[in-house]
């Protein structure tokens, strides 16, 4: 079953390449169709693999498939390899699942659009990249669907590129990639250079077995995460995913909520070993960074009006929540966070395009309101998606948050109330969206005019095709906690599936303070999640105060003005300088070669005179000149 | 033996001469003057060694001399038709 | 005796190139040549190359010079060219270096290597007054025997050139004319 593997990424590009030979042909909407039987039938071989892997014992639950041998020019040797082991599968599981829900979402979103087939080309294109990505065997095959996810992103956010906003925003999502990318690029030189090999078992082993020196694993490791802080928008390059929202609803949810982010998190997953054994402070900045992020955009998205912003700075956020638990030795809680949020941003997104469809593409929450009445189903699984991710049991998020936050108690304490108030403004922010959404008064009534609406303008709910993915969604956020539950190892599924990848990296928290009493940490998870319910309702329901939402917030602590001016002002100068260096320096020195050839030709061309006793002459002289020598050579 | 300094007389004088002269006619007899420097010396050489054979490549020589003559000749013949009063230094077309 | 010979000889030799060098006039050039010319005779006589002489009277300053001054009258070339100057810059100095380089070298080489001209042929035989073709008969039996692909060699060369000059010195078919008719 498991030699079935390459049918995996192999159904998507055919998808892609049926869309771009045919797709405009076959139109509306029956390329849709078309497009989503790929990711489905990919998701089908992927679940008969993972039955077939779990009918295996833990420790054969790894095949390589080899598809060819890619690259080899002298001593590095990369093959074109799929591995199918628990992280992979688990990764391609909700990547092709979520992707073919997704893909039957946008048949009714897009419909209508002009450019219809080609979005479906890119989604699946981005399918098939993304798979490489998790399905890789070494880090180019990786590499080769990080970069590819990185163009599809850009080809998607950029959808609608008759929009300025839209271009813009599609350039500065690859570029901010672009610098992650670098890092990726140089830790896998490294890796080369040291260890010989890029797959991931050579890698794994000579961290594990020792023969790689902590330097080399901290660079390496390092390297990584920052092109994961690339990808999957932590601190430092963060800045283009609220931006990426100019892009289509489905694209946000796809991309930016359930799969291409997620990139990062895996990316330090696969390496573990490696990680383990650098510096104690490389998963402590991991973890740092991580920590700071989350709460740095909790704090903006509590400020935000647009429908989409508030569910791209959660992102942020929860993806701050993934790399704590990178950071502190927890990949399990990591990969659970991931897939739950997976389930519910997804849902979040999906359902938050319902309503800018239902509401005629408006997406400024200010002018929303009372919808739930009008869009009853997306209401419900909204309310379903804001409860998991707001953190309230038995929801899926509950558990997975949870899970890393015991983690992140176990390692640092002062991370641990960082990750607390995070989760708590999380709680805020998701609740003041949906009463500014669903509840309170129906502002969009004074707007009922605008839009090129007729008459009495009525928001309604969506067609079915967008709905069943919604209820879907909904139903694995609520039943997605079963995966790792805590009460005894049994329940603890994940951590014994994931445990032949990770468990010499997994530090466990058995025997500490914060696993014992894991249950009144639960608790104290439940309180937070409440009582940022409570606080978000008595401000914005109650009108107890007045809601706090200073312009600094709003600017997302002006962190994006300062690096267009950063890179505007002295990174243009040093752009210019070197641009100058090039020219003239380099230019010039391959001119002036050409110059320096010129002149010297030109002045050795006057000694063709072109009058024959000049030339005589000088054969005359040549000729004396030999025999003289013959002469003197004879008499000496 | 006088003789072959005498060639070798006869010869840098005629080398000065192809160096020195424009006519283009003129330049040929020098060159005549070198070959016949060069018969002389063959025949020297011959009678000094012995030998025939210094008498024989006389022969050749005198031959081909003549035939070089001949076709030197119309040459120049070709090429002055085209303009009169030619010198040496007017058939410049080979400059660089 | 044979010193008187040469002496004569070799002054009529010499002041013949010398008068084809500075003379002016290309037909008294072709003049001192002729002048020229018979003295390397009289010298090939007295090294006992009859037949040479005989040869080189009759086909060189027979035919040779001859043919020069046809060439001079045919093109009207007999200007006298003005020797005061040279148009270029050098080239006298650069002729009278080559020159006189030439004959250094060449004088040593003679000096230095007289000694090593030895006799080891068959020697060769003058006419005398019983054979009066020793000479020729000698030369005959080279040519002929010992030197016989070259003789084949040259006389196609003969023909080569022959045929050259009449190619050469054909003057360009004129174009068609018209009441003609036909291409000519």
């Amino acid at each position: 079953m498991v030699d079935f593997l390459w049918f995996v990424p192999a159904f998507p590009l055919l998808g892609a390449v049926i869309m771009l030979l045919f797709g405009r042909r076959i139109g509306d909407p029956r390329s849709g169709w078309l497009a989503t039987l790929a990711p489905t039938a990919s998701f089908l071989v992927v679940a008969a693999i993972f039955a077939d892997l779990l009918s295996k014992p833990a420790n054969e639950r790894e095949h390589v498939v080899n598809l060819f041998s890619w690259i080899g020019v002298g001593s590095l040797r990369v093959k074109m390899a799929i591995v199918a082991d628990p992280l992979s599968i688990t990764m391609a599981l909700f990547v092709t699942g979520i992707g073919a829900l997704i893909h039957l979402y946008s048949i009714g979103y897009m419909h209508g659009d002009p450019k219809y087939s080609k979005f479906f080309l890119y989604l699946n294109l981005f399918i098939f990249s993304m798979l490489m990505l998790v399905l890789g065997e070494n880090l180019l095959v990786t590499f080769l669907g990080w970069e590819g996810v990185g163009a599809c992103s850009y080809l998607l956010i950029s959808f609608w590129h008759t929009r300025n906003s839209a271009a813009v925003a599609g350039k500065k999502a690859f570029i901010a990639n672009r610098v992650g990318d670098f890092g990726v690029m140089i830790a896998m030189f490294l890796a080369f250079s040291t260890i010989g090999t890029l797959s991931y078992s050579g890698i794994n082993e000579a961290a594990r077995g020792g023969t790689l020196a902590p330097v080399t694993a901290t660079a390496i490791a390092l390297l990584l995460f920052l092109g994961a802080c690339g990808k999957s928008a932590q601190l430092p390059l963060y800045f283009w995913l609220p931006d990426a929202m100019e892009g289509p609803t489905p694209v946000s949810a796809l991309i930016h909520a359930a799969t291409m982010v997620t990139a990062g998190v895996f990316l330090m997953t696969r390496i573990a070993p490696v990680l383990a054994v650098s510096y104690h402070f490389a998963p402590m900045i991991i973890a740092v960074v991580g920590g700071v992020t989350a709460l740095f955009a909790a704090t903006i998205a509590v400020a935000q009006n647009d429908i989409k912003r508030v569910l791209a700075y959660s992102t942020v956020s929860q993806l701050g929540f993934m790399f704590m638990a990178v950071g502190s030795g927890a990949y399990v809680a990591a990969i659970f966070l991931m897939v739950t949020h997976a389930f519910f941003k997804a849902l979040l997104f999906l359902g938050s395009g319902s309503v800018i469809h239902g509401v005629n593409h408006e997406q400024d929450m200010r002018r929303m309101g009372n919808l739930r009445l009008l869009m009853p189903i997306t209401s419900l699984t909204f309310l379903v998606g804001w409860l998991a991710i707001a953190g309230v049991p038995p929801f899926a998020g509950f558990w997975s948050k949870d899970e890393v936050l015991l983690h992140v108690f176990a390692n640092n304490r002062a991370l641990y109330v960082v990750g607390l108030a995070a989760a708590l403004l999380t709680a805020y922010y998701m609740t003041r969206q949906v009463i500014m959404v669903f509840f309170g008064r129906a502002r969009w009534q004074d707007h009922s005019g605008e839009h090129g609406a007729h008459g009495d303008f009525v928001p309604h709910e969506s067609p079915r095709i967008m709905l069943v993915p919604l209820v879907l969604l909904a139903g694995l956020s609520v039943l997605g906690g079963a995966l790792q539950l805590p009460f005894t190892a049994h329940t603890e599924f994940l951590d014994r599936w994931l445990a032949p990848v990770i468990e010499e990296s997994q530090i466990s928290i058995a025997g500490t303070w914060a696993f014992d009493n894991k249950y009144l940490l639960m608790f104290l998870a439940t309180v937070v999640a409440l009582v940022g319910i409570a606080a978000a309702i008595a401000v914005y329901v109650k009108r107890v105060v007045r809601p706090l939402e200073p312009r600094v917030l709003e600017q997302a602590w002006y962190y994006d003005t300062a690096v267009s001016q950063a890179i505007a002002g002295p990174g243009a100068r040093a752009f210019n300088a070197i641009a100058w260096v090039d020219l003239h320096i380099v230019d010039g020195a391959v001119n002036g070669v050409a110059t320096l050839v010129r002149r010297s030709a030109g002045v050795t061309r006057k000694a063709q005179s072109g009058f024959v006793r000049t030339y005589a002459a000088v054969i005359g002289l040549g000729a004396v000149l030999l025999v003289a020598w013959f002469a003197w050579r004879s008499i000496s | 033996m006088w003789y072959l300094l005498l060639s070798a007389f006869l010869f840098a004088i005629g080398t000065f001469g192809v160096l020195v002269r424009r006519n283009p006619l003129v330049m040929f007899m020098c060159i005549e003057l070198m070959l016949n420097a060069v018969n002389l010396t063959f025949v020297t050489l011959g009678r000094q060694l012995g030998s025939i054979s210094g008498q024989t490549i006389v022969f050749f020589v005198l031959v081909v001399a003549a035939a070089e003559v001949v076709v030197g000749l119309s040459i120049i013949v070709a090429i002055m038709r085209r303009r009169a009063g030619v010198n040496a230094d007017d058939l410049a077309e080979l400059k660089g | 005796m044979e010193l008187f010979v040469f002496v004569c000889a070799a002054l009529m030799i010499v002041g013949g190139a010398i008068g084809v060098v500075v003379r002016g006039n290309p037909v008294h050039a072709a003049l001192s040549l002729v002048l020229t010319l018979f003295g390397i005779a009289v010298l090939f006589v007295a090294q006992r190359a009859e037949f040479l002489a005989a040869v080189q009277v009759i086909v060189y300053a027979g035919a040779i010079v001859v043919l020069f001054l046809f060439v001079v009258m045919l093109l009207g070339v007999d200007r006298a060219e003005d020797l005061r100057t040279d148009s270029l810059t050098g080239q006298r100095g650069l002729a009278v270096i080559v020159g006189l380089g030439l004959l250094g070298v060449l004088v040593t080489a003679i000096v230095s290597g007289t000694d090593a001209v030895i006799s080891r042929g068959t020697g060769i035989e003058g006419a005398t007054n019983e054979s009066a073709d020793a000479n020729i008969v000698q030369l005959a039996r080279s040519v002929f025997a010992d030197y016989v692909v070259a003789f084949e060699v040259t006389s196609v060369l003969l023909v080569v050139a022959v045929v050259g000059t009449v190619l050469l010195s054909r003057r360009r078919p004129k174009e068609v004319r018209p009441e003609s008719g036909r291409p000519s």
